[in-house]
């Protein structure tokens, strides 16, 4: 069982570290604000989740894993929530989004309101 | 009607912690259980049918939610570790059915954690909601796809 457990544990850990890496992998490489909000809210998310949960399986205690639960739901819904904010602060102020971006219906918008 | 079920299944949860002595969560767990089992038999008095479908379609918005973020992980993860890095962004509108505050709320959240979309801005109506997608081969795909899944399961579960 607790064999069982560690291995559990080893591999959440693992897979977590992995999401945690690619999400900062992705805010270096990608081209935009937006674009590398999509890695830190996403794969950052699942990563660090992965690895509270994680924590909460091997201390083997209910208080400590409903705990880690708790944090869980709290980074999903905090995640996109802040995501959405840095997103639309950056709209707001006015950076575009890169070059390669085929449509942008938010600008359209904007500049309709402004006409 | 649901609501008022789901209230009495927590209240008999809870007399069945204070009666065997122990409020464990898992104690209080199948006290719900043992609970529910006793609102099923008297089925024909409360709304059980409404509230295990509403419960049912919780679980499922729930369940997909879950195998979304997964999914939108693993090909965040697939594009960054490429190489070279190929990209169609876009900013899409969504025209938007839910119209409560935090039902808009929650579908943005999900929205964002889902693959290749972000929520960037709602107009301020509340009828558009603005998506910022990776890959925008067809904005209406996309539209669709949000449409038919999240909205209209965020509808079922809540209205």
């Amino acid at each position: 069982m607790t064999a069982f457990i560690s291995i559990l544990v080893g591999i959440m850990l693992i897979i977590g570290a992995i999401f945690a890496a690619g999400a900062a992998l992705g805010i270096n490489r990608l081209p935009d604000v937006y674009t590398r909000m999509h890695a830190a809210s996403k794969a950052g998310t699942l990563g660090s989740g992965l690895m509270v949960l994680a924590l909460g399986i091997y201390s083997q205690q209910w208080d400590d894993f409903m705990r880690a639960v708790a944090t869980v739901c709290f980074f999903l819904l905090t995640a996109p929530v802040s995501a959405h904010l840095i997103a639309r602060a950056a709209y707001v102020v006015g950076y575009r989004p890169c070059k390669e971006t085929s449509i942008d219906e938010l600008h359209m918008k904007k500049k309709n309101d402004d006409a | 009607m649901t609501n008022m079920v789901f209230l009495m299944n927590l209240l008999l949860a809870a007399a069945w912690g204070a009666i065997t002595g122990s409020f464990t969560p898992l104690n209080l767990i199948f006290g719900y259980l043992l609970a529910s089992i006793a609102l099923f038999l008297i089925r024909e008095q409360v709304a059980f049918r409404e509230y295990t479908q509403r419960a049912g379609k919780l679980l499922i918005l729930a369940g997909s939610f879950f195998l979304e973020l997964v999914l939108s992980s693993w090909r965040v993860l697939m594009i960054v570790i490429k190489p070279k890095i190929k990209l169609h962004p876009g900013i899409i509108a969504v025209p938007l059915t839910v119209t409560e505050d935090f039902e808009i709320t929650l579908l943005a959240n999900m929205v964002t954690l889902t693959p290749g979309t972000l929520s960037v801005d709602v107009s301020e109506d509340r009828k558009i909601l603005y998506v910022h997608c990776l890959n925008v081969p067809s904005p209406g795909e996309t539209i669709n796809g949000i449409k038919d899944g999240f909205e209209r399961q965020i509808l079922e579960a809540f209205r």
